[in-house]
This record gives C-alpha cells, structure tokens and sequence, in this order.
C-alpha cells in the first residue's frame, strides 16, 4: 500500500494548512510533487488515489490535474531523467549539438530510456537559463554552459551516484 | 552607470540573508508603510511612480490596484506571479535567487498597501532550488516580526506561502494562475469577472510579476515621484533585462528605462557587442511573445530616430516597423542564425503550451507548428507562407486568453521581415537539408532567393 513516511505526510498536512478552510484542493500540486518524487519518479494510480484521499477529493481530480502539467509522469522514467533545454535562446547556443551529443553518448534518441534504464534523454521548452545556455536540467539541478566535455563529467557524475537525483523533499518547505 | 533601483546591493556577499539585507537598509519600506503610512496613501505612491506591470503586459501598476473590490468581510489577496515560462525570460529567477528578501519585502508592502492579510507566491515547478531558498528566507522574517501576526507591533497581520506550479507557461497567464493555485489544470477563465473584483476563491484579487512588486519597496522608500523622475515619458523606473542569445555577455542588467538599444547592445556594460565578432541579424527584444525586428528596424525607428529601451519606442512603428518591451527577455540573433528555425522552435514551445479550450489556438498552433517544420527541413511549398500568414490572422483576436495571439505575433513578424529567408528555404530545399545551413556559408553571402 501507498503511504506517505511520517516526515512527508506532517509536511504534507502543514501544506493544508496554507490555505483557507474548505480550500485544502489547493494543496494537490505541491502534495503530488512530494508523492512523485517519494514513489519513484512518477505518479501511478496507486498513488493519485492516495493522494486524493488525503486530501478529501475525487480521484478523478487528481488525475485530471496530474495529467495537466509536464512535470508530473504518468509512466516510470529512467532514474536520472536529463532535460535538455531547446527553445529558441539555447538553440542559439548549440542545444541541437548537446541533444546529439546525449544520444551518442547514451545510444538512444531524445525521448527514450536506456536499455539499463539509468537514463532519460528528454527535450524540454525554456526553463529560464537562457542566459547559460546550452543547459539541462535534472532533479532540481540546473547545468549550465554545458560543453560536450561538462556534459560527459555530468553522465559520469550521475552514473558513479545510482541514486535517483532529488527535486523536491520535505525539508524544502519550512517548519511551521 | 544607470541608477539601481532594486540591483544597488546584488553583489553583496550574504545579500540574500536577513541580516545582510537589513544591515543594508532592507525591511524599510515595510516600517514606514505599516508605521507611518496608511493602505491608501501607499497605493497613491505607486499611482504617483507611473509604474508598470513588469511581467509582459505593462498595465498601470496603480490603476489596477485601485481597482480591487473592497466589499466588507471578504478577503482579499495579493498573488506574485513567479511562473516566468516566457522563453528568454530569466529575470525573476535571478531577482528570487540573489534577493529573495527584496520579493518577500515587496510582498509585504503591497500586501498591506491592498489590504490583504494571506499572500501567495506561485512560482513555476521547475525552480524548485527557488522554492527552497525563498522558504528559508520567509521563515526569517517571520522570525525577525516582519510576517505573522501584529507586524512590528501593528495591528497589521501578514501570512506569506510559496505555491510550486508543475510546468505549464500557460499558468503564466493570471487566471490560469489562480486556477492552478486552486489546484486545478491551468485554464484560463472567461473575463469578466476580472481578478479584481472575483480572483483567487472567488475573492478580490491582484496578480502581479515579481519584479513589479519588488519595485514598491523603492517607490515606497522614496516615494512615487523620485520613481517617476528616472525613466524617459511614461517608461518610469528601471528594468530588468534578461539578455541572451548570441551577445558576449549574456544576463540580466537592469537599466534605466530610455536607455539606447544600440548602447545595450554594443557597450561593455551590458550585452558587449555580437559573439564570435559576428554581425547582428535580428532581435526579439521582449520574450518570444513579441515580434522579431531586424537589425536596422532594432537599432533605429522606422522614422530614423535612435530606438530606445522603453515601452514607447520599442512600439514605435507599431507591428509593421516596432515590436514590445514585453517581459524583458532580450534575444539577439547573429548572422548565422536561421530565422525559419527560430521560429519553429517558437511555434513548437506554444503548441505544446496551449491549454487546448479553444480551437483557434488549439489548432491552429498545432498547424503552424507542422507547416515551419515542413519549410525548415526542405519540404515546403511557395504557397505554405501565406497559409502561415493566414494560419496566424486567424488566431490573433480569437481566443479566450492572449497565448493566441502570442503564438501568432512570431509567425507574423518573421515572415513580415524574413519573407526573403522563408523562400529561401522553398527554392532551394538542398541547402537547408543541414540543420546548420546558414552556420557554413552566412546567409548574406549565399544566392539571393528573389522571384
Ligand atoms: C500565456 C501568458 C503567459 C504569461 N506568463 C507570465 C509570467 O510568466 N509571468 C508574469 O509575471 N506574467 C505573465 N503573464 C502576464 C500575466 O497574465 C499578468 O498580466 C501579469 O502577471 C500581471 O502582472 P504585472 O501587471 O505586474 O505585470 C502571462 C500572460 C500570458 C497570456
Ligand atoms: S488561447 Fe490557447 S491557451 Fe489561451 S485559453 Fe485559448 S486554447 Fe487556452
Ligand atoms: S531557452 Fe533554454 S532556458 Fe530559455
């Protein structure tokens, strides 16, 4: 069964509390950030009914809201999930060379998982780094002005750490 | 040097700490407004400081405060919209991370100026590292009696949250905002009601850009009128500009609202000229929303006056010559690059962000988006220029939200001043085969595409 650990679900009900009486539906995006990022990387059916209950609404809402925003995954991803940036700004700074870079590197194309699923090569729209473009992101890590020699140290940085990078976790959110 | 309104104490180590931000004069503009001042005599300042909505728009700052529906026992809230999604935009994300205090000071100005006694901060998912920092940053105020109950002894009462979106620029768009903190998919709403009189809960609401209400704290400190006396006409203030793109010096300056366009280009102050020692071909001066200019039209009006960074001389010409300030994000484009491929990536970005409610956008996004694919990878037909043309005609003034004509205006301005790059690409599909096609040979120096 799905549960959230006790750190995550008194986070979870401090969440709640942000917002008025009667309004705790407010709570789902931030509640299903902290799910996904405690149940693996994505949001099964397990989990948005969990959610969903926690939070007194119908599962129905929850999918319909998790299915709504890019961040949320609806399918397992590979453990380290690379996104790489390829609108117009990081185009003009080489994105297209970095995303064929990865698929070389990683032998697969933007879009797939490796076969060990380690990971995810995914093109994603402007995150706000246009100034240090060409970049990526994974987890909440942002890696900027990347070259082809910083993005090998990065594959090679994620490969020696096996564990999945973090984007979100309790402690993120402050105490009262 | 240009006068700093919000950046004088940037590089200050330890600025994005209580004590550090206090020690140099941080929190002021919040004793003397709860002190010293009452809710409307702040709003009068901001009306007097001429100053404007700094997330793309540039609605009267003032004038939508005065707005707000003040019907007795119902509250009302101040939502900062933080979902900066607007590509080459990049400003909120480095105000939040080396001034997280200066936001939150804003926040609590404001919020008292608006009579609002729960304050949201919706800040886009994917600057979760932001979400951590502000957090830590509220937690000292409320330590320090500048949130919470009684405010420095008044009986002004705050509370201030960080609300994380999922990704989604469309969230960007303030009813879709206030939908997503409700915690629904991010659907913009039919106006009216406007936020103002029905926002967040059905409540009175304000949604304004972060970098608008971190400009409150100056204009509260010394007062509306010095804001408006730096600036050029009704541009008051400073801006904020993320610049990037092929220039050296890639980032984000704030400047003084009047500022050459030629100086912020070339002067080692800020941009430091093209890379590499190329040339500039085009620009989008104000976020992808808004059109692309050519060099000569960037540099200088249509009339031949110097262009200035202001929202009045940008717009000059209207969109036949002039483009937008917009949301500040600032794209320079050297000779190389491929002004069809531009495009498309911006074509692609909204299509994606489309929320899908209406068919114009929904649709006609998506077609926009086939159609560049199909010129920029050699497949395209002479008359897929004026489809594109009309594809956009369409959408603009079409939709329930302006991601419509968002999505158009690139499209429009690219082929009203690249129209020769458009056919380019039709005559000549073997040269464009390579992705890099202008990066070998500069697109200058190769066979004119005329009919
Ligand atoms: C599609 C779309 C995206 C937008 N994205 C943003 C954004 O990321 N940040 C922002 O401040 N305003 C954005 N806006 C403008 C907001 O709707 C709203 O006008 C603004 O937050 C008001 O604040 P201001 O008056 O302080 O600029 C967007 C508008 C549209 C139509
Ligand atoms: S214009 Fe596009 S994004 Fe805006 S409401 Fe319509 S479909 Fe949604
Ligand atoms: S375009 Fe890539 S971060 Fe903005």
């Amino acid at each position: 069964m799905v549960a959230f650990s006790p750190e995550t679900l008194s986070t979870a009900q401090r969440l709640i509390r942000r917002y008025p009486e009667g309004r705790q539906k407010s709570a789902l995006i931030p509640i299903l950030h902290l799910a996904q990022a405690e149940f693996g990387g994505w949001l099964s059916p397990e989990t948005m009914d969990y959610v969903a209950e926690l939070l007194s609404i119908k599962p129905i809402e929850v999918y319909e809201v998790a299915s709504f925003y890019s961040m949320f995954n609806l399918t397992p991803t590979g453990t380290c999930v690379l996104e790489v940036c390829r609108t117009a700004p990081c185009w003009l700074k080489g994105s297209d060379d970095l995303v064929a870079h990865f698929e070389k590197r990683l032998g697969i194309k933007e879009g797939e998982t490796t076969a060990d699923g380690r990971f995810t090569l995914k093109t994603v729209e402007c995150l706000g780094s246009c100034g240090s473009a060409p970049m990526l992101q994974c987890g909440h890590q942002y890696h900027e002005n990347l070259t082809p020699e910083k993005a090998d140290a990065l594959l090679d940085e994620l490969r020696q750490s096996g564990s999945r990078p973090v984007y979100v976790t309790p402690d993120f959110f402050r105490e009262s | 040097m240009g006068r700093k309104l919000l950046f004088e104490h940037v590089n200050v180590e330890g600025i994005d700490t209580f004590g550090v931000y206090r020690q140099k004069g941080g929190y002021r503009s919040v004793e003397k407004a709860v002190k010293t001042m009452s809710p409307e005599a702040v709003v009068e300042e901001v009306k007097k400081s001429g100053l404007r909505g700094r997330g793309g728009a540039g609605f009267p700052t003032g004038m939508k405060w005065s707005f707000l529906a003040k019907p007795a026992g119902v509250p009302r809230y101040l939502v900062c919209n933080a979902d900066e999604s607007e590509p080459g935009t990049f400003k909120d994300r480095y105000l939040m991370e080396k001034m997280p205090h200066l936001l939150i000071e804003g926040m609590i100005t404001s919020s008292f100026a608006l009579g609002a006694n729960t304050s949201y901060i919706y800040i886009r998912g994917e600057y979760f590292y932001l979400v951590r920092i502000l957090e830590r940053a509220i937690a000292e105020a409320y330590a320090n009696g500048f949130l919470g109950k009684n405010i420095l002894g008044t009986d002004y009462s705050l509370d201030l949250y960080v609300h994380p979106g999922a990704g989604a620029y469309i969230c960007g768009e303030e009813t879709a905002l206030l939908e997503s903190l409700e915690g629904k998919r991010g659907n913009p709403r039919m106006k009216p009601p406007f936020p103002a009189v029905a926002g967040l809960y059905a409540c009175p609401t304000v949604v304004n850009n972060v970098e608008t209400i971190a400009a409150v704290v100056p204009i509260v400190n010394d007062g509306g009128e010095a804001y408006a006396a730096v600036g050029v006409g009704k541009s008051t203030g400073t801006k904020l500009i993320s610049a990037g793109g092929n220039i050296r010096k890639p980032g984000v300056y704030e400047i003084e609202l009047g500022l050459p366009v030629e100086e912020f280009i070339y002067s080692d102050e800020y941009c430091g000229g093209i890379e590499d020692g190329l040339e500039m071909k085009a620009c989008v001066p104000g976020g992808s929303s808004v059109p692309i200019l050519p060099k000569d039209l960037m540099l200088k009006t249509a009339a031949g006056e110097a262009r200035l960074m202001s929202y009045e001389s940008l717009a000059d010409g209207g969109f036949a010559t002039g483009s937008m300030l917009g949301s500040g994000g600032f794209i320079v484009y050297d000779q190389r690059a491929c002004i069809v491929r531009g495009t498309w990536t911006y074509a692609r970005f909204y299509h994606h962000e489309s929320c899908g409610q209406c068919s114009p956008c929904r649709e006609g996004t998506g077609w926009m988006e086939k159609v560049l694919h199909r010129i920029e990878h050699g497949h395209g037909r002479m008359h897929d220029i004026d489809l594109l043309a009309d594809i956009a005609k369409k959408i603009e003034g079409n939709t329930i939200c302006p991601l419509g004509d968002a999505a158009a205006w690139p499209v429009s301005a690219a082929i009203r001043h690249f129209r020769d790059e458009f056919e380019y690409h039709i005559r000549f599909p073997e040269r464009v085969k390579d992705p890099k096609h202008f990066h070998r040979a500069p697109f200058a120096g190769m066979p004119k595409a005329t009919a």
